[in-house]
């Protein structure tokens, strides 16, 4: 058992931390889920990609710089500490970039993958429908054979950043006769302003269009968008499910900054009289240090060559309820400022006496402080986006079967 | 970094589940509640044997330590199989001893540690802010009181009184007796019993933890009701669930902890070790709930072994200071 890190991997912290201490803008940008936050956000991923920040994990043909998985996380770790922004290409890097490495073709690879690290090209996940969430199985939308291509009928829904996205993933039925549900389903890549594509954008419960339904109306695809074999879109996408509840797509890195910054607001604000609030705080810096233990032991059997399959339900719940709690704690603790939610696009006010804490935050690895300014707003922001993640990425009770039935061997039931 | 188990320490938790299963460990656990002590002290011999005291012993004392991580790994075996006695309290006395010697006084730990060490003997104690109760005074050969700004050897106890987990008993020591430290030095060795009793609690609660959570699931799997198994109901595979997350979240941290105080760094393992003794007291507590839950009127039975983890989850959640305590000490940075 060994916590510490290589030269080599101190030496890679040191230069993600100078880079980022030179980039990271000194104020928040705007909310990512409006239309000027988005292009903010999506010239903040050039900049990352310039200078090869924006997927150090990929291959360097790609824009990464090839680096393991412990570096991955040791960057973000850095990138969070560094009040650095939210990902607005995360849907592609961490969901359909994986499912390319893993079944993409070379000539996919090469055209898709580079200009999704450098944020010209956003991809939103078109998975869901009215009619078809927990039961994924039961999607509807079609996928016709024509000469040279697919054409696309039905309607997606909750698509993640489709309001302002590029392009789509998403699976459609391609043969309504297969025997069981999951079987006859295609995994493949459209653009949303592609004829016949129409756009809706939806408000989440702040009003911000977060999300957006999709109407395709005769969309032709050509052969060269599809992912792996016609009717292996199931066995593909669950692979990418993997992906989305595991690691990559929370990193801990997230929670640890979140963490000490809430840790911060204690000390500097808390009542120390007021033990309740006390116990959440705490269990806050409990819970990160726990999330990232648990993160590098998996990034370890990773490395030994395992799986960790069903255990990436462990994680999806673990985080998504971690996240509410964390925000909870720190809107409890601003009191009648915690209400205040971010004006109109633009940079919010500091929270009084934020920066500088009284110590080094404990139970982290990462001290570097947050170069930016936190402001209660954040808090807000954060709270609003924490509340989906019991619901996306397959809800907590779907993960939950999922845990008892592979982990635990309980019998299967009635769904 | 690799934060995984190695082989020989994989080896070493095989070895111990396979001695303690074969041990009958519960029917030791029923005799020690009874105060019949002789079947575990006979397996506080074998644990001895096994080399489990002598993780926490310098080489100078016949021990093989300091080795927290392989403590760790070791008490979670106990605690799996819901060991009887003064276990904590010896390792903690052990790396109490071990640390006065280090710091100067050599004498108590040449007087105490080699049956300490081989397991022969154990030793009971109390540390400042942590309760006034030691437990398994009277299965004890050394007692030590710290608090006042000094640690003494305690001449004897009070009348033990029966804890919650019948196979707790706690007796007050009585004043008076050898000073072996006073100052700094007592400060010092009482803060690092505590770490020591800190992660052999964090680590023993996570295998009581386990054990009650196995059970539930091999119980759930084989009752059935309304013709079906009663664990293919999703209100109890979720209850399962959550335990499991409870569980595998806190386990990292008494391992990390356990790596932090190997590494000396003290700062970090203060920390660390109090959120370890936080989530395992949760975990295992919620494992207690839900198995007790799930069982259905079975779990509420004395004859039936469950009751043996059940109600020392919840006495190990409280004990060497509870989880607002250290929820503080989280918050303070230890
Ligand atoms: C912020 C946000 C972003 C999203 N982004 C995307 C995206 O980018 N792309 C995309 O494709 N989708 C996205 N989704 C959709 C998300 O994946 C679905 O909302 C989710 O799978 C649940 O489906 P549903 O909303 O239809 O709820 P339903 O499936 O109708 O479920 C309703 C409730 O019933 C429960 N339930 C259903 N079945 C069971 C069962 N068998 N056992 C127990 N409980 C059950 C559910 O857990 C839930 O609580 C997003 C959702 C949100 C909130």
């Amino acid at each position: 058992m060994d916590l510490g890190f290589s030269a080599a991997q101190e030496e890679f912290r040191q230069r993600a931390r100078t880079w980022l201490a030179a980039h990271v803008p000194s104020r928040p940008l705007p909310s990512l889920e409006t239309e000027e936050g988005f292009a903010a956000h999506r010239a903040w991923e050039g900049e990352l990609a310039a200078d090869r920040w924006s997927v150090v994990s990929w291959p360097e043909e790609y824009g990464g710089r090839g680096v393991g998985i412990v570096e991955w996380l040791v960057f973000e770790e850095e990138y969070y500490a560094a009040g650095a922004p939210g990902r607005v290409s995360q849907n592609g890097i961490s969901l359909l970039a994986p499912t390319l490495f893993d079944f993409g073709t070379p000539e996919q690879r090469a055209r898709v993958l580079p200009p999704m690290a450098r944020g010209e090209v956003i991809w939103a996940q078109a998975w869901s429908e009215p009619e078809a969430g927990s039961d994924l199985a039961s999607l509807r939308s079609t996928a016709r054979r024509v000469s040279g291509g697919w054409v696309l009928n039905g309607q997606k829904t909750w698509s993640s950043r489709a309001a302002f996205a590029d392009r789509a993933f998403g699976m459609f039925r391609s043969d309504a006769d297969a025997d069981r549900p999951h079987r006859g389903l295609t995994y493949l890549m459209f653009p949303l302003d592609a004829p016949g594509v129409t756009v809706r954008p939806i408000g989440r419960v702040d009003g911000k269009p977060a999300f957006a339904e999709l109407f395709l109306d005769d969309v032709f695809v050509p052969d060269e968008d599809v992912i792996g074999e016609p009717g292996q879109g199931w066995r593909i996408a669950m692979a990418t499910t993997g992906e989305e509840r595991g690691l990559t797509l929370r990193s801990p890195g997230r929670f640890l900054a979140t963490a000490d910054r809430l840790l911060r607001e204690w000390r500097a604000h808390g009542d120390p009289a007021d033990t309740a609030l006390r116990d959440r705080v705490a269990d806050a810096v409990v819970g990160a240090r726990a999330y990232q233990l648990f993160t590098w032991a998996n990034a370890s059997r990773f490395r030994a060559g395992e799986q960790i399959g069903a255990g990436s339900s462990l994680n999806k719940v673990f985080w998504s309820e971690y996240d509410i709690r964390v925000h909870e704690a720190a809107l409890d603790l601003l009191g009648a400022e915690g209400e205040l939610r971010p004006s109109a696009p633009g940079p919010s006010t500091p929270a009084p006496g934020s920066p500088a804490p009284a110590s080094p935050p404990p139970a982290s690895s990462a001290p570097a402080p947050p170069t930016s300014s936190t402001s209660p707003t954040d808090w807000a922001e954060g709270y609003v986006f924490a509340l989906a993640g019991p619901i996306y990425a397959g809800t907590n009770e779907i993960q939950r079967d999922i845990i008892a039935e592979r982990l635990l061997g309980l019998p299967k039931g009635r769904r | 970094m690799r934060f995984l188990l190695d082989d020989e320490q994989r080896d070493f938790a095989r070895s111990l589940d396979g001695m303690l299963t074969a041990a009958d460990t519960p029917a030791a656990a029923r005799a020690w509640a009874a105060g019949e002590h002789a079947p575990g002290l006979a397996l506080r011999q074998r644990l001895g044997a096994a080399g489990v005291f002598a993780l926490a012993a310098p080489e100078a004392y016949e021990g093989v330590g300091p080795l927290p991580v392989e403590t760790a790994v070791a008490f979670v075996e106990l605690g799996r199989h819901a060991v009887p006695g003064p276990l904590v309290e010896t390792v903690a006395t052990v790396a109490l001893l071990s640390r006065l010697a280090e710091l100067g006084t050599a004498e108590p730990a040449k007087r105490s540690l080699p049956a300490l060490v081989g397991g022969g003997a154990s030793a009971s104690l109390t540390l400042p802010g942590t309760g006034p109760y030691a437990l398994d005074a009277d299965a004890s050969a050394v007692l030590l009181a710290a608090g006042d700004g000094e640690i003494r050897l305690a001449p004897g106890h009070a009348e033990p009184r029966v804890s919650l987990d019948p196979a707790r008993r706690l007796a007050r020591l009585l004043p008076g007796g050898e000073v072996l430290a006073a100052g700094e030095a007592a400060a010092d060795a009482a803060g690092r019993a505590l770490d020591w009793a800190a992660l052999a609690t964090a680590a023993q609660c996570l295998g009581v933890g386990y054990a009650l959570l196995d059970r539930t699931v091999a119980y759930v799997r084989g009752r059935t009701q309304f013709g079906v198994p009663v664990g293919s109901f999703q209100a109890v595979k979720h209850r399962l669930a959550d335990v499991l997350v409870g569980l595998e979240f806190a386990r990292p941290l008494v391992f990390g902890a356990a790596v932090s105080l190997r590494d000396g760094d003290r700062a970090a393992a203060r920390v660390d070790l109090a959120a370890a003794k936080v989530a395992t007291g949760e975990a295992a507590y919620g494992a207690a709930r839900a198995a007790l839950q799930l069982h259905g009127a079975l779990g509420y039975t004395a004859e039936y072994d469950l009751s043996l983890w059940l109600l020392k989850a919840r006495a190990l959640r409280g004990a060497w200071g509870g989880v607002g305590w250290w929820r503080e000490r989280v918050v303070t940075g230890g």
